[in-house]
């Protein structure tokens, strides 16, 4: 077990490798010296899957990169809330850079998540018919899908359809079968390829909101308030807010960004198994319909609905609810709603162009966009990172492989253990016979462990997205106050300061007795 | 592996209760599984009174009340209690796989097994609140947790949504402790809380009940900051026009209880939709020979002086199954639910085993006043109990000789409430 | 005439007392409503249930009760004598932790019985 010291540097948390099991704060002056001296090749602001992605590619070779990101945890955006879909690749317009990077990324997530020990499942997906114009628009999407280079896909008919999926409205047309689809837990893919990169020795800055980006001689400075990094490129992936960012260094933002607001049900697991893949409903000039399917955690996940959203607000509401469960019986009519376990919203970054924005700024050289990445920009995220190395690297960046580069995780899962591992680990470390969360299964040791890693969450939901804890049908009522306990006791803090999730959001208000 | 007479899967008020009465049937090795760091349950974090009025004939907190079981338990009784210790699954032929962190990972075998894991709290995701997701917003007993047994406070200004006792007994507990208890929001046009507590936890504290209102919006970046309560019609649904905004900090649940059965199920169990319990027979036997049950994770009680009854009797039907006597054969009546009624317990009987008299337990849809409980069967009444006041939240009990079995048609008898 | 919800039995009878008239109670189904609708009017009480804080044990509280009704008007002046008061594990179930409550003749006793750690 790979053991790392926690270091808080300028209100923000710098990590990088230790021998030290024991949270250690550095005084904020050499930190200050340390980093305002440091020159990095490639800085990324925004911690969200493409941000991540682009880290992980990075640290594959000899240089410098750093992550910025305004919260106290990667994937705490759009990254957190969305279908968790791995999508085959047909909805994209044929030529874009949404369908090349979906059927590359669609390839690639595969081979990550075994790698990084990250959970996904490829179940496939069903586009459903439920009229027979839609069996049209079905043909219209595998002929699409065909040339963007979807492999597999096949149109069913109705007894074809209702085999596969036997719950799914008995008046089902058909459907558009494409095999590759898959489903993935996106915060656990982002966090285990931070993680991973910084154990390849890039770093991560957290609670670093960026307020200006000036170019100097050549040179990015990039200032988050009470300190200044230096960069020869920046890249901007900073999600729904992307075009604040890049008016920082573009002066006037080439683009803006809309967000779109979706909101979803989870369910518990007894839902979980209603249907066996991803059921789409079949686009209309109503909308993109909403989606049914299991989640790679065994529950089940319905929505989203599309309302006009606005950066940093993700409420639910009534409406935006009752639309989404009334739209999803249409294609599942037997969902038992009052199994919901929560409800949330996320953003898509739209912006105002068609495709995804990947490249180089016309208007600031060496400042990079992958902005307006909406779906399916979870899938292609892997492999916009991969090309934003290759265009970094026609701008000038020497690409040096490393030596040594750390391209797998594990991540022990009590859960998932046998009858001999278990007896096995709790010997090795008794914290493991410590069931924390009763209702996912999860001991002290997977979060004494996701808390001694190399990117630690400071926060409840932080240790949640890593161990699953809370995640189930009691949404933490049990687990959340002796998560909160081993986060303070590990990280050495008082329980007052452990927030529920960004900093601010405070559980406990004080001592009672005071 | 490890063989016992009898496990107790919990040690909670009913599993305590179990753990003696087996004992006193003549179970030797019995083996209560605690969870938590000390048996006693929920109870330890139910500081108030109002407990053992039934059971002791006095009135007692709730550490009190675990308390004398758990003195019962170490002196009269030779029952071990394995603590910091959750069970896993139960798999066939009453295997209980367990884990801790002194002795690993376990395989232990029982002959009766009484399952007491008692019951868990609905969410906001449950009821799907609408709007922001800041902290501030607390499960009552995860409340009750936080401020009884570790001193924090979790908030200044609090909203109470749902009238059940845990929300009230809050209510109270958090404006002693110094914060403003705002109001007690109810969707229902009645409490599910005994008037004691609305008396007592509410009025003593002019803290305003609000029937047939709820909550329609929370809004709050990080911290809850407003929420919107509406009135609801008669179908339950919010009445535009009649927001009303509070400002504050928290908001407390307290919107129902859901018996803990995710090991009935893994084990196969039979659960009753109505209780989201197990379905158990007149000796509180579930659906598998030897595996009995008590308690919340049966049906939801109000009074733990009924829990305690009920677990007595599961552990005592434990320990005479550990015996491995012969069973009576018997036939097998079903208790249907009528009008009025919204489900009861047991919900099987044989006939034959069945001592003296039956015990039924049950529960109503609405509040009523002066009305007849009526078992019939095959639409023949078989007997009537008189009652001046029923309300969905207290829990009824009927008791009638087995001589009526005779009559029953169909093998079903229906509990209905009458009116006069 | 002032209006109450008795407490004595589920049924919660509607009490009507007449401040003026003795204190004479209507509306109760038994005899106890009519004892509670009177001593609610005239000399309202109630046990207290709370915390102290306790050092050395494994939880941080130590719930306690007096050990019989007390006032109801000094329920929070109560809460403040209590609130200062730190007990050390070990305790046992039904041990004083303060004594004469607001020179009542009234203890706080533990309700729980606590080990030391």
């Amino acid at each position: 077990m790979m053991w790392l010291a926690v270091r808080q540097a300028l209100g923000a948390w710098l990590f990088s490798r230790h021998n030290n099991g024991k949270a250690q704060r550095i005084s904020l002056s050499t930190s200050r010296k340390e980093m305002i001296q440091r020159m990095y090749d490639v800085a990324i602001v925004g911690g969200g899957i493409c941000g991540c992605s682009l880290l992980y590619e990075l640290s594959k070779y000899n240089l410098k990169a750093v992550l910025i990101e305004k919260e106290n945890d990667v994937a705490i955006g759009t990254t957190k809330a969305n279908s968790a879909i791995v999508h085959a690749g047909y909805d994209p317009e044929n030529g874009t850079a949404m369908a090349k990077y979906n059927v590359e990324g669609n390839r690639m997530i595969k081979q990550l998540c075994e790698q990084l020990d990250v959970p996904y499942k490829q179940i496939g997906s069903l586009v459903v018919a439920l009229s027979e114009d839609q069996l049209e628009t079905l043909k219209v999407l595998k002929q699409r899908g065909d040339k963007n280079g979807v492999p597999d896909l096949k149109l069913l008919n109705h007894e074809e359809t209702l085999v596969l999926e036997p719950n799914l409205n008995p008046e089902v047309k058909g459907a558009l079968l494409a095999p590759t689809a898959g489903i993935i837990s996106p915060w656990e893919l982002a966090i285990a390829l931070a993680e991973t990169a910084v154990k390849n020795g890039a770093e991560v800055l957290l609670r670093s909101e960026v307020a200006e980006i000036q170019k100097e001689n050549g040179v990015f400075h990039v200032s988050t308030g009470d300190k200044t990094i230096q960069s020869r490129f920046v890249v901007n992936a900073a999600g729904v807010l992307a075009d604040k960012v890049s008016s920082l260094a573009e002066k006037v933002s080439s683009f803006t960004i809309s967000p779109s607001k979706g909101e979803y049900y989870l369910l518990d697991k007894n839902q979980g198994n209603i249907v066996s893949h991803v059921i789409f409903q079949c686009p209309t000039e109503l909308g993109k319909g909403v989606l049914v399917s299991p989640t790679v955690h065994g529950n089940l996940i319905v929505g989203p609905n599309a309302e006009k959203g606005e950066a940093g607000h993700t409420g639910t509401t009534a409406d935006g609810l009752d639309y989404v469960r009334k739209l999803s019986v249409l294609s599942v009519p037997g969902i038992s709603f009052r199994d919901s376990i929560r409800n949330f919203a996320g953003l898509r970054a739209n912006s105002n162009q068609d495709d995804f924005i990947v490249g180089e700024s016309k208007i600031q050289k060496g400042f990079f966009q992958i902005a307006g990445i909406k779906s399916p920009g979870l899938t292609a995220a892997p492999a916009i990172a991969a090309d934003m190395v290759r265009m970094l690297e026609d701008a000038g960046l020497e690409l040096n492989p490393k030596d040594y580069f750390v391209n797998t995780r594990k991540v022990y899962r009590f859960k998932h253990m046998d009858a001999a591992e278990r007896e096995q680990i709790i010997v090795q470390n008794p914290l493991y016979g410590r069931i924390v969360c009763r209702c996912e299964t999860v001991t002290e040791g997977e979060i004494v462990d996701a808390l001694h890693r190399p990117l630690p969450p400071v926060s409840v939901d932080g240790v949640k997205r890593r161990c699953g804890c809370g995640m189930g049908r009691c949404q933490g009522g049990f687990c959340g106050p002796r998560v909160q306990e081993i986060i303070a006791r590990e990280l050495g803090l008082p329980m007052e300061q452990i927030p529920l999730d960004r900093d601010g959001m405070n559980i406990i208000t004080g001592t009672t007795k005071q | 592996m490890k063989n016992y007479d009898v496990i107790v899967i919990g040690g909670g008020p009913a599993g305590l209760a179990a753990a003696i009465a087996a004992y006193e049937n003549g179970a030797k090795d019995i083996l209560i599984i605690e969870r938590n760091h000390e048996a006693g349950g929920i109870l330890n974090q139910c500081i108030h009174n109002g407990f053992g009025l039934h059971y002791f004939k006095e009135e007692l907190t709730g550490p009190e009340y675990a308390g004398r079981f758990i003195d019962m338990l170490r002196e009269n009784t030779k029952a071990e209690v394995m603590t910091n210790t959750m069970v896993l699954e139960i798999g066939p032929d009453k295997t209980v796989y367990a884990v801790n962190s002194e002795n690993g990972y376990m395989q232990l075998r029982a002959k009766a097994i009484v399952l007491a894991m008692g019951c868990r709290e609905r969410t906001r995701g449950a009821i799907a609140i609408p709007g922001d997701r800041p902290a501030g917003i607390f499960t009552a007993g995860t409340a009750q947790l936080y401020v009884n047994i570790h001193g924090y406070m979790v908030g200044r200004r609090v909203l109470i949504l749902g009238s059940g006792d845990i929300g009230l007994i809050m209510a109270r507990r958090m404006t002693l402790e110094g914060a403003k208890v705002l109001g007690c929001v109810e969707l229902m046009p009645y409490s599910n809380g005994l008037n004691r507590n609305i008396v007592q936890c509410l009025n003593d504290y002019d803290i305003p009940l609000y029937l047939s209102h709820t909550i329609t919006d929370i809004q709050g970046d990080k911290r809850v900051e407003k929420v919107t309560v509406s009135k609801v019609d008669e179908n339950r649904k919010p009445i535009k026009g009649t927001e009303i905004v509070f400002d504050c900090d928290t908001i407390l649940l307290s919107v129902g209880l859901i018996p803990e059965n995710e090991l009935s199920r893994s084990a196969g169990l039979t659960i009753d939709k109505r209780t989201n319990g197990l379905v158990v027979f007149e000796n509180m036997e579930t659906s598998a020979p030897g595996i009995f049950a008590c308690g919340n994770v049966v049906h939801v009680h109000d009074l733990v002086d009924f829990v305690t009854a009920e677990s007595l009797k599961a552990g005592k039907s434990a320990a005479l199954y550990a015996k491995q006597e012969k069973e009576v054969p018997s036939d097998i009546i079903e208790v249907a639910n009528g009008p009025g009624v919204t489900y009861t317990v047991p919900q099987r009987l044989r006939t034959e085993r069945v001592e003296k008299f039956a015990e039924l337990f049950f529960r109503v849809n609405n509040v009523y006043k002066g009305v007849n409980i009526v078992i019939s069967s095959g639409g023949e009444t078989l007997a009537a109990f008189k009652r001046e006041h029923l309300a969905p939240g207290e829990m009824e009990k009927i008791v009638f000789p087995k001589q009526l079995f005779d009559k029953v048609k169909d093998k079903t008898v229906t509990v209905s409430v009458v009116k006069e | 005439m002032k209006e109450l919800i008795c407490i004595v039995c589920p049924k919660g009878c509607h009490l009507k007392i007449d401040e003026e008239n003795d204190y004479k109670v209507t509306g109760n189904g038994c005899e106890r409503g009519a004892v509670y609708g009177c001593k609610e009017l005239t000399n309202p009480t109630r046990v207290l249930t709370t915390t102290v804080k306790v050092e050395g044990a494994a939880i941080a509280r130590l719930p306690v009760k007096t050990d019989g009704d007390i006032p109801k008007q000094v329920l929070f002046r109560a809460m403040d004598e209590i609130n200062r008061v730190t007990v050390k594990a070990p305790v046992k179930r039904g041990n004083i932790v303060l004594k004469n409550l607001l020179g009542l003749p009234i203890n706080v006793i533990a309700t729980k019985t606590i080990e030391s750690v």
